[in-house]
């Protein structure tokens, strides 16, 4: 967390390693649409757990301090 | 496709297709899809090679930039058969934390292990490696399991419930080619699951030889992503591994330390 006021309308929390703020409210669904991310080709992970049904994606809503991982696959051996 | 003319098939078919832990694959060649320069030259390389099984990692989506790395919008899945890797993990548990996530990505339960152990050599910690393989295996996955040329831990891990050992042919990424072949060819005659050599391989000639010792598979990736011409490289890969197994289903004539004349002794002139 750094030293910033955070908004009242708004929670802050990790994605992949950074602070982000988010309105109050927001889903799972809300912040991959904000990141322009389509959930077929991604997996996410919160709080360490891996969040397997993608149709609860539009109802997981987001709390303070979550700590959401995103990853894909990119090319490897 | 600039280089179609090279994706001829040889005539001779396989008599035992490779199987691993049921499912049969049109390939003894898999590939990896890191360091190539572009994503079509990646596609065309692996559309040379002739491989099915098709590795990835699983990384981070970069925010800002994701477009470029994925590889689900170069690759299709229906197409390929996709193995996620676990490179890069140090640990056992970061190694089943990526398999798990792998698995997630919804294609298939099968992983390609990796546990480093030393980030000079890539060696792999095999201790962790045995770990993460039973849990994984415990969990359902189909665990092929990157490993050195040590039979002792190739049997562990066998035992511990992989579906395929992939014994390296020297360090990842160094084109050492086969350095140990008797190690090799031990583990394969010793193991009843399939043994895929990983890494290694720099040319088409490792191929070759590595293939003739009667192993089940190759899996390489920069032996072709940084060749001069990786899609040529990759034709040649695919024929090589091809020619090694038909060489070896065919039996290698005898060494001997002396010549003997291929050509008839008798109805020399002026005799």
């Amino acid at each position: 967390m750094t030293g910033t006021e955070i908004l009242e309308a708004e929670i802050a929390l990790a994605v992949n390693g950074t602070e982000r703020r988010i309105p109050i409210g927001w889903t799972l669904a809300d912040l991959l649409a904000s990141l322009e991310l389509e959930p077929r080709t991604i997996v996410v992970e919160r709080n360490g757990t891996i969040v397997r049904d993608r149709a609860s994606f539009t109802s997981l809503a987001l709390a303070p301090d979550d700590v959401i991982e995103i990853v894909h696959f990119v090319g490897g051996g | 496709m600039a280089h179609a003319d090279l994706l001829s098939p040889t005539t001779l078919t396989d008599p035992q297709p490779l199987v691993i832990a049921g499912r049969e694959f049109r390939s003894r060649l898999m590939v990896g899809t890191g360091k190539y320069a572009s994503n079509a030259q990646m596609v065309e390389a692996i559309e040379a090679s002739g491989a099915e099984v098709v590795t990835v990692a699983v990384r981070r989506v970069d925010l800002d930039r994701s477009k470029d790395e994925a590889i689900l919008h170069h690759l299709d899945p229906d197409h390929y058969f996709l193995i996620a890797n676990t490179a890069g993990c140090y640990n056992a548990s970061d190694a089943i934390r990526y398999a798990r996530l792998g698995r997630a990505a919804g294609f298939n339960e099968w992983v390609k292990l990796e546990v480093i152990g030393d980030q000079q050599t890539l060696l792999p910690d095999t201790t962790g490696l045995l770990q993460a393989t039973k849990t994984l295996a415990d969990e359902g996955f189909k665990v092929l399991a990157y490993t050195n040329d040590d039979l002792i831990t190739a049997l562990k891990l066998e035992e511990a419930g992989a579906v395929a050992v992939m014994p390296l042919a020297s360090p990842i990424g160094s084109g050492l080619g086969m350095l140990n072949p008797y190690a090799i060819r031990t583990i394969k005659q010793r193991l009843s699951v399939p043994v895929i050599v990983d890494a290694g391989v720099g040319t088409a000639s490792d191929a070759c030889i590595v293939m003739e010792q009667g192993v089940d598979g190759i899996l390489m990736n920069t032996g072709i992503a940084a060749a001069q011409d990786p899609v040529r490289m990759a034709a040649a890969m695919k024929g090589a591994v091809e020619a090694g197994r038909h060489a070896y289903l065919a039996g290698r004539m005898p060494r001997r330390e002396v010549a003997v004349p291929s050509s008839p002794t008798t109805g020399m002139l002026g005799t």
